[in-house]
């Protein structure tokens, strides 16, 4: 039974990164119904910045994860006003593409001014704890009430904020919003801080989790997150988290009671069926198209 | 007007160079890992092979038919990937008109540049890949006639860490951890479990993952459960350090054993204290260093201010093999080159003697356990199986 625990801990560790990166994907898709494909690398570009504060200017956690934050939302921000803004007419296919070039853009720009990965001090002490034969260390616990935390503040930033009102308006109708006198490049430009910070602070908890980060670390994990925002309804916030934590309790429970060989096709395949009956994702609603 | 007669002696004069410069030069081809997941085996491999071929021209190049020729050196960056190795062999043989060609390094980007060198009919020495495949047809499974490589491979590795865990460490039940995604983790994994059972230990955990991953609290987990006296890592350095860091985390302390894809420097720096005490084996210790390699260490350490670890001692004796087959080659063209370095016996380089098997490009070689102690790796025992 301790051993189901474990692997259940293990699991919300996972689950709380996973969410916490979806949550970017699916703030961008909800706004400008198109996929921020840079937003794996913007929470590798997190994790850098997270190891520059730790290691050149010594700072502690707090400021270190504050740092990070705002040092990628401010980037977020800046790729969307130089690279998304001036295709914002364009067909989506378009954005789309330039969000991977952004993307490999950034993981070589790292590369190339340092290509060696780098290892992130421990910046909080950490002890690990036996609870009834339970393994629980101190990260594991900071990280999962970390996200929740986070999670908890968008989730009330976007529900209970006038720009929380102004985004979910803009997403309901970009072309009548503007007119009522809403700053749309404003709160765009919001959305991209928002997300681009979450993925940051998810970047730093995973730099502090796996210490060992490199350029091309935003990659695979970017994609899975982007998979759970599409499992839990792309472009619902909620959906996004519940999506993350269903992704990585798959992961981690294939692996806990089938051969660790199966881990990726058993997960994939489970979340193929979900969406064969779930189409738009658990949370998703169907679009209906005006004509 | 002015400017395009500029340009013109401009090309002229380089042309001019070029063509003199041709006449007595050798082409070598270098293909390593700059870029991608594991830079700092790139890194040494450049450095060795640099300072192999200004010592080579130092000492007055090579001489065929009374003519008198130096070595040009062309590096070529795989940039982490198998098709670009391929891509970058396929460049230096076809454009910069290589006579041999030294990497890549690991065996999941030298076995595909192995096959371009083999079909067209160039030599391709590796210094690191230990996969067998490296130097074996896939379809006739017989050698391959212009690879050779300058390590042992990875069922001897692979025998003798196990019967290192089962007879010197004495313990009973090991478990591994390996990337099923990667040629050379996976098969030193299975032959590791093979020889362990087979000489009385058990195997109580064979737990995989893909490569890129970096959570493995499942998998530890797992292993954890089934109790093990030992665990195998055979992965490389750049993941090494999260396994273990993990397993530590989730309270699995047992002593660890990896192979010689941990034998960078950077293991230490990115493990911090976590992997003190552990084992692996390797290529060549600088602590029971001969005298050649003592002396390659001392120039090494001149020219880069660090010491070399076992890519760049294993890229020096790549090129060391070389040098020796090009002295006794009857002219400068690929084939010779490849028929004496085939016939070569009881090679002394810097990583020990070595002498290839007959008709295949394996050497014959042993192997060494070194321990991390204090933050560096320091000799434990000589190793043959």
């Amino acid at each position: 039974m301790s051993y189901f625990f474990q692997q259940s801990l293990n699991a919300l560790q996972l689950g709380s990164i996973y969410a916490l990166i979806a949550l970017g994907y699916t703030m961008v898709y909800g706004i400008l119904r198109m996929i921020n494909f840079a937003h794996g690398d913007l929470f590798m570009v997190g994790a850098f910045f997270c190891f520059l504060a730790a290691t050149v200017l010594h700072f502690p956690f707090l400021p270190t994860l504050l740092v990070s934050m705002a040092g990628v939302a401010f980037l977020g921000v800046i790729i969307e006003r130089l690279a998304y803004k001036p295709l914002r007419q364009a067909p989506r296919v378009s954005a789309v593409i330039t969000a991977l070039g952004v993307g490999i853009f950034l993981e070589n720009l790292i590369l190339a001014i340092d290509p060696y990965p780098k290892h992130v001090p421990l910046l909080i002490g950490n002890t690990t704890w036996d609870l009834l034969g339970v393994s629980v260390s101190s990260l594991q616990v900071l990280i999962i009430a970390l996200s929740l935390g986070l999670m908890l503040m968008l989730d009330f930033i976007v529900r209970r904020t006038m720009v929380g009102i102004a985004m979910r308006a803009i997403s309901w109708d970009k072309t009548i919003v503007p007119l009522m006198g809403v700053p749309v490049n404003l709160v765009i430009s919001i959305t991209f801080a928002l997300g681009a910070g979450l993925g940051a602070a998810a970047g730093t908890m995973y730099g502090l989790a796996y210490p060992v980060i490199d350029p091309y670390m935003g990659i695979m994990v970017g994609w899975k997150a982007f998979i759970s925002a599409v499992v839990g309804g792309i472009g619902n916030i909620r959906g996004a988290m519940i999506g993350g934590f269903i992704l990585g309790t798959v992961e981690i429970l294939v692996v806990a009671y089938f051969p660790s060989t199966y881990k990726d096709f058993v997960s994939f395949a489970l979340l193929l069926v979900l969406l064969i009956y779930r189409p738009y994702g658990i949370l998703g609603k169907p679009q209906t198209q005006k004509i | 007007m002015k400017r395009f007669l500029i340009f013109i002696l401009f090309l002229s004069l380089c042309f001019a160079s070029c063509r003199k410069f041709e006449e007595n030069t050798i082409s070598v081809g270098v293909v390593a890992e700059i870029t991608g997941d594991m830079p700092a085996v790139g890194a040494s491999c450049t450095n060795a092979a640099k300072m192999a071929v200004k010592e080579a021209n130092d000492a007055g190049g090579f001489v065929f038919d009374g003519k008198k020729y130096s070595v040009k050196l062309f590096i070529e960056d795989n940039a982490g990937k198998a098709d670009q190795s391929a891509s970058a062999a396929q460049k230096l043989i076809a454009q910069n008109n290589v006579v041999a060609i030294v990497g890549p390094n690991a065996s999941r980007y030298a076995i595909p540049a192995s096959e371009i060198a083999e079909s067209s009919k160039v030599v391709l020495i590796t210094p690191w890949s230990t996969n067998p495949k490296t130097t074996l047809d896939a379809r006739t499974n017989k050698p391959k006639q212009y690879v050779f490589r300058a390590c042992f491979i990875d069922p001897f590795q692979g025998k003798v860490l196990a019967k290192f865990a089962f007879e010197q460490l004495k313990t009973q039940k090991a478990a591994v951890l390996y990337d099923v995604a990667s040629e050379y983790n996976k098969g030193i994994a299975e032959i590791f479990r093979d020889t362990f059972n087979q000489i009385g230990g058990q195997l109580v955990a064979f737990e995989s993952y893909t490569t890129n991953d970096k959570d493995f609290s499942a998998q530890l987990t797992k292993i954890k459960r089934s109790s093990p006296d030992i665990l195998f890592l055979p992965n490389y350095y750049s993941e090494v350090p999260l396994q273990v860091q993990q397993a530590h985390r989730l309270g699995l302390n047992v002593p660890v054993l990896g192979s010689d894809s941990w034998g960078s420097p950077e293991l230490l720096t990115l493990c911090g204290g976590d992997c003190e005490g552990y084992y692996f084996s390797t290529h060549y210790s600088p602590e029971s260093a001969t005298p050649e390699a003592k002396k390659f260490i001392q120039n090494y350490q001149a020219m880069y201010g660090k010491a070399p670890d076992d890519v760049a001692a294993l890229t020096y004796d790549s090129f060391g093999l070389l040098w020796t087959a090009m002295k006794n080659a009857k002219g400068p063209d690929r084939v010779s080159i490849r028929d004496a370095l085939a016939k070569l016996s009881g090679y002394n380089g810097v990583t020990g003697t070595m002498q290839f098997k007959e008709g295949s490009g394996d050497p014959i070689k042993s192997c060494v356990i070194v321990q991390v102690k204090e933050g560096k790796f320091s000799f434990f025992a000589n190793a043959n199986p």
